[in-house]
């Protein structure tokens, strides 16, 4: 098992690559799901206003 | 098909489609890419050469890949919205364009740790990573622009501009190793005749470009319907979109 880790010597190279690959792929996910999320609060308190400003 | 493709300009349709499908890409992308490392890093054999910092192919040669593909789509929607005026295609080169210059970031950075123990240095003025790097600050253009304008049409039209001018850097980037003398590596998957890669390598590679390729269609899939979203902010449909 520690051999794996190890990587034949190059673990310092490999682990970090891997590593900031996982953050990349998380980070692409987290960042749209934040924008797609901010677009219907948006969106929504849009919808609102106009649905006052018609009331009144 | 051309309905299908008329279809393809209507916002509402769009985002429906983007919602349905971003489960599905996200699901496969998960699994492939976790084949694609247990192959690759655990039962890929060492290379000959390389050791075992070969495996860093796994996660650099997708995201290189990737890259360039996402820049010929943002290049070809920005296109189409310019010559069609199909408002569709800026939303999808909008959402493209983050995703795109951070594969192409994580193919730099990979691809420079990468080039420490091979290489013995971790940049080189070489032609590959020179217009690899320019690809980045294309996209990085492409985003500044079109929030500089604050009338989001002009930003639009001048960001899918820059887009199109900028896709001349993706045949070079692909073919710099071919054209002029390069540290990089040669064509090993993509080219003519047999890939140079034995198969216990390349089917977790396939299963990582696969996965990738996935996981950008997910992530393009929510940008895609937040993008669409804020433009067509004062549509009816978005009323029952945005309800639930």
């Amino acid at each position: 098992m520690s051999s794996f880790w190890y990587m034949g010597g190059y673990a310092r190279y490999v682990w970090p690559c891997v590593g900031f690959a996982c953050v990349v792929l998380a980070w692409n996910l987290w960042s749209a799901r934040r924008m797609l999320a901010g677009a219907r609060l948006t969106a929504q308190r849009a919808l609102a206003m106009r649905a006052a400003e018609a009331k009144t | 098909m051309w309905t299908w493709f008329y279809k393809l300009a209507s916002p509402p349709y769009v985002y429906g489609a983007a919602a349905a499908l971003m489960p599905w890409f996200l699901g496969f992308a998960l699994l492939a890419i976790g084949y694609g490392l247990i192959g690759g890093l655990v039962f890929a054999p060492p290379d000959y050469q390389q050791g075992d910092a070969f495996r860093i192919i796994y996660v650099h040669v997708p995201s290189a890949w990737l890259s360039e593909f996402i820049y010929t789509m943002m290049a070809l929607a920005g296109g189409i919205a310019l010559i069609w005026r199909i408002k569709v295609g800026h939303a999808v080169a909008a959402a493209a364009a983050p995703i795109g210059a951070s594969f192409t970031l994580l193919a730099l950075v990979t691809g420079s740790m990468w080039g420490k123990p091979m290489w013995g240095t971790y940049w080189a003025w070489d032609p590959r990573l020179t217009s690899e790097l320019i690809l980045l600050f294309l996209y990085v253009g492409v985003m500044s622009l079109r929030s500089a304008f604050e009338d989001p049409l002009r930003g639009d039209r001048a960001a899918a501009l820059l887009a199109v001018v900028g896709a001349v850097n993706v045949p070079i980037i692909h073919y710099s190793v071919v054209w002029w003398n390069s540290l990089h590596q040669g064509a090993t998957v993509a080219k003519l005749g047999k890939p140079s890669i034995a198969g216990s390598m390349l089917w977790p590679l396939l299963s990582m470009f696969v996965g990738f390729m996935l996981f950008f269609g997910a992530v393009l899939c929510l940008r895609l319907q937040g993008e669409v979203l804020n433009r067509e902010r004062q549509s009816a449909w978005v009323r029952e979109a945005v309800k639930s």
